[in-house]
């Protein structure tokens, strides 16, 4: 029997490994994709703990996030789009003015 | 048994996850992360989950990793990573930071081991997708039209930054 223990680790290490990504790479689809990974593994914690103490609460939590996540990606891909077109880089410390 | 239907998925996600990491290349990290994301949705099968398993599959691997390489590839920023970063300690800033989390979430490991009981058995359906159907759409109903509408709103935003300017 694997205790939620486990999981939650995982779960550790899949966000430590997130915030690496979100620090070191310096393309914003790269953080994009960092942040998605930091947000899955928020979602296993949860999904874990919901099997713990067999509450679908958290399930519902975690369907949310999901939903959130798919609109923040789609956002957030266009908004890198508009920034591509205009200053030809994903860079993001080039990004580092608030007017275009 | 278990330990090894846990153990399997849950190298390939760190696994994944790394190579995303340190991938150069934009478009293998986002099918190193696509990897990491079927693995975990394994686990979300192991831990009862088959609805949210089956969401993950579709909207993670399905919409986003493909949004995720649609944009990659329109842009052709695979590789726009040649230049440092500007401020030159934020690599090892960053692996320092990482470690002292991973440390710190060591500790609350081990030094915490009592507060968290062990899972119970998983025999019973508590969550079948029925059951998730349910707690959807009567206790979090209100959180469930407002998630329609982060989605509109999402769409809404996207059309109207995409507009062409007259």
């Amino acid at each position: 029997m694997v205790s939620t223990l486990m999981y939650v680790a995982l779960s550790a290490i899949l966000f430590v490994i997130g915030i690496l990504g979100v620090t070191l790479r310096k393309s914003a689809l790269m953080v994009f994709m960092s942040v998605e990974l930091m947000l899955n593994a928020a979602n296993l914690t949860l999904v874990a703990f919901a099997n713990q103490w067999k509450s679908v609460d958290a399930q519902v939590m975690v369907f949310f996030v999901i939903t959130v996540a798919a609109a923040e990606v789609a956002v957030g891909l266009a908004l890198l789009v508009m920034i591509f077109k205009r200053k030809k880089t994903t860079d993001i410390d080039l990004m580092n003015t608030l007017r275009g | 048994m278990d330990v090894l239907l846990f153990g399997i998925p849950a190298v390939v996600a760190i696994i994944g996850a790394i190579a995303m990491l340190l991938s150069r290349n934009a478009v293998h990290s986002a099918l190193y992360l696509l990897l990491n994301f079927a693995a975990i949705s394994v686990l979300y099968l192991l831990l009862q989950a088959p609805f949210l398993f089956a969401t993950q599959l579709i909207v993670y691997a399905g919409a986003i990793i493909v949004l995720f390489l649609f944009v990659v590839m329109l842009l052709g920023a695979e590789r726009d990573e040649d230049t440092p970063h500007a401020n030159p300690w934020q690599n090892r800033g960053a692996l320092v930071g990482g470690v002292l989390l991973l440390v710190e979430l060591c500790l609350l490991y081990v030094y915490n081991p009592g507060t968290i009981p062990v899972a119970v058995d998983m025999d019973n359906a508590f969550a079948a997708p029925a059951e998730v159907a349910k707690a959807l759409f009567t206790t979090h109903l209100l959180p469930f039209e407002i998630a329609s509408f982060v989605l509109l709103t999402a769409l809404i935003g996207v059309v109207v930054l995409h507009q062409r300017r007259s």
